[in-house]
């Protein structure tokens, strides 16, 4: 009889997520046709080379290439952002010619832009996006603040959701205003004082969030079938979406969008214990973050964005105390759970390689912005699969020659023995189109493992 | 007898250094020497920093404390007494890109190395780079950005001191998430710089100090 899910091992969950991206299903559940055979082998051929890059026991057929791109497949289409953020069938038909252009053998799917009336809707405080605080070619950006206060972390620590719900939503989004009225459920035990408990639900201002909640849900149903549509049809036509969804590290959690880079690095003078205690407390969550997208997505490829855990942020005793064990649990954790993590290493993370190399091989994939790629094979990429390192300002303003002799170089050191996926190193928005295309193309020719 | 400022503060002992301003204010102390101690020490943290010693936390943290020593002593003095300044430099993220904390630290570290730095925020269109410039007569610009489209904002920021006729008058550099030599050569700035320490030699080499 075949083993149960939970019987599994890391190394067996891996091995049937591979299997079913193997066999894709249509919507209905019925094996997936695919507009021709040409598509059918190049998704095929695809997803057994990611598997043999991530599990580095063999080397692939060739090395294959990746584009992840930010907003770049909209000024290709030459409309603004705010055009792609405010379409849906905008955003539809200039994802689909990006990939029909440039054919990467795989992509990151079109969820970037986001629904800009979702965002209204909600009143979103945390980003500027473009109508609202930047221009309309521009991207959205964070607006750092201590959307946690210092004297919070019990409350965190204690309970997560009600924190999340109660204090943190409300300050990022102006619309859910009313969840700051709401008991917390656990309160709900037997019959006697029950009614009391959803008494708030009866005050105009929660009333008015959970309106908001409708709407928004229903704009945010709209985007996610038009993108999800989309993915459909372009695995159709042979190219995957290798991302399952996304998570973060603990330090990340708390130091980009609840305390901010200012708070979280007082907290490592002013309440250590405390800081360190919210991330463990954060670890499980943030592991059932990463799984439950990989069963709703059928992708086992969690993104996990690493921020603060770059070069010069921290020492390297800040970074093994505070940034490296509560991240490195998420990962075993998601591996585990049959993941395989995707961490993107962004800006310089030359110092840290001796430290995030001791990682369970053949598990995970590490997206490499700038960092000296013949380091981080030498390190980390003995256990890991490797994925980019052409910079954002290599696209932008480099020839297309200039990007070709780059990208042999990557094939020849990062791409020796395998384990290793050409790619961007950020999420890029402007680029020139002519070097993005010189990266794929040189990548197919001169790829290939003799 | 009391403890050290200069010492407590650099070895970042909060507590323990409010405690010896307030000690210090007690007892009438001139606020200008207790400002000056505060100085000293916070130059020795950006040292600690260039070596290797000390990373962002501390500078973030340090500059806490040191604002919280201001914010007592500073009623206390009767006319602001200003230290010398070794020069000017403009700094300010380019239009555009509202990311702050890579020029907040290169702003701190040029501070505290004493220069006068004159901070325009972030989103800065090119024409209040050139005001600035007219107005000031510094002799050094920073130009910050995290995003690629800094890479054209730069540009723009730098022709625009040019079309200005202030080229020759000032140095540029640049720095932020995405920027190397490549964006430097691509946006006519004189150097770039990879960190806050880069920034500081620079504007060393340039201006002295």
């Amino acid at each position: 009889m075949e083993k149960q899910w939970h019987e599994m091992t890391a190394d067996e969950k891996q091995e049937a997520q591979f299997k079913k991206l193997l066999s894709p299903k249509d919507p209905e559940g019925n094996d997936l046709k695919f507009q021709s055979k040409e598509a059918e082998a190049n998704y095929k051929a695809s997803i057994n080379r990611i598997k043999d890059a991530v599990q580095l026991k063999k080397t692939p057929d060739r090395v294959p290439v990746a584009l992840l791109p930010s907003m770049f497949p909209f000024f290709n289409a030459g409309m603004t952002i705010q055009e792609a953020m405010y379409d849906n069938d905008k955003t539809v038909a200039a994802f689909r010619k990006f990939i029909l252009e440039y054919e990467p053998d795989m992509h990151i799917g079109a969820a970037h832009a986001g629904p800009g009336k979702f965002y209204e809707i909600l009143d979103y405080k945390l980003y500027k996006w473009p109508g609202h605080g930047v221009a309309p070619e521009h991207c959205y950006q964070c607006v750092e603040g201590e959307y946690m206060k210092a004297e919070e972390y019990d409350l965190l620590i204690t309970d997560p959701s009600f924190y999340f719900r109660n204090f943190y939503l409300p300050r990022v989004f102006g619309a859910l205003d009313g969840f700051q009225m709401l008991p917390p459920f656990t309160g709900i035990l037997e019959i006697y004082g029950l009614a009391f408990f959803f008494v708030p639900y009866a005050l105009p201002p929660v009333q008015n969030t959970y309106k908001a909640l409708f709407e928004a849900g229903a704009e945010a149903l709209k985007w996610a079938m038009a993108i999800g549509g989309l993915n459909g049809e372009l695995t159709t036509l042979g190219f995957p979406n290798i991302l399952g969804g996304f998570t973060k590290g603990p330090f990340d959690v708390i130091g980009d969008t609840l305390r901010g880079t200012r708070g979280i690095m007082l907290d490592m003078f002013r309440q250590p214990d405390k800081l360190l205690k919210a991330m463990e407390a954060l670890v499980p969550i943030m592991i059932g973050m990463g799984i439950g997208a990989m069963q709703q997505t059928g992708n086992p490829q969690i993104f996990i964005p690493l921020h603060k855990g770059a070069d010069g942020f921290l020492s390297d005793e800040q970074f093994k105390k505070f940034y490296w064990p509560t991240l490195k649990a998420v990962m075993v954790g998601l591996i585990e759970g049959g993941c395989i993590p995707f961490p993107a290493l962004e800006g310089h993370w030359g110092s840290r390689l001796k430290v995030i190399q001791d990682i369970p091989k053949g598990k995970t994939m590490w997206m490499v912005d700038q960092t000296d790629m013949a380091k981080v094979k030498e390190t980390l990429g003995k256990n890991a699969c490797l994925i980019g390192n052409v910079s954002s300002s290599m696209l932008r303003l480099a020839t297309p020659d200039e990007v070709k002799a780059y990208c042999k170089k990557l094939i020849d050191t990062a791409g020796k023995g395998g384990g290793f996926i050409m790619g961007n190193g950020a999420f890029f928005d402007e680029a020139k189109p002519e070097n993005v295309k010189a990266m794929v193309d040189f990548t197919k020719e001169y790829g290939l493992y003799k | 007898m009391a403890k050290d400022l200069v010492k407590t503060l650099a070895d970042l002992k909060e507590k323990e250094a409010l405690k010896i301003v307030e000690d210090r204010l007690s007892v009438g102390e001139d606020p200008l020497k207790i400002l000056d101690d505060a100085r000293r020490a916070v130059e020795i943290v950006g040292k600690r920093f260039a070596d290797g010693e000390y990373f962002i936390p501390e500078l973030v943290y340090s500059g806490e404390v040191l604002k919280a020593i201001n914010d007592m002593v500073k009623p206390k003095i009767a006319k602001g007494g200003e230290v010398k300044r070794a020069g000017k430099v403009i700094i300010g993220t380019v239009a555009g890109d509202i990311h702050d904390i890579g020029k907040d630290i290169v702003v701190f570290m040029l501070d505290v190395n004493g220069f006068e730095v004159l901070d325009l925020g972030i989103d800065v269109p090119a024409q209040k780079f050139v005001d600035k410039i007219k107005e000031s007569g510094a002799p050094v610009v920073g130009l910050s950005g995290f995003l690629t489209l800094a890479f054209d904002s730069m540009k723009e920021t730098v022709e625009a001191i040019k079309k200005a006729g202030l080229r020759d008058k000032v140095k540029i550099m640049i720095g932020g998430g995405q920027i190397d030599d490549q964006v430097k050569s691509f946006s006519g700035a004189d150097a770039y710089g990879k960190d806050a320490m880069e920034a500081v030699k620079l504007a060393r080499g340039w201006i002295g100090g």
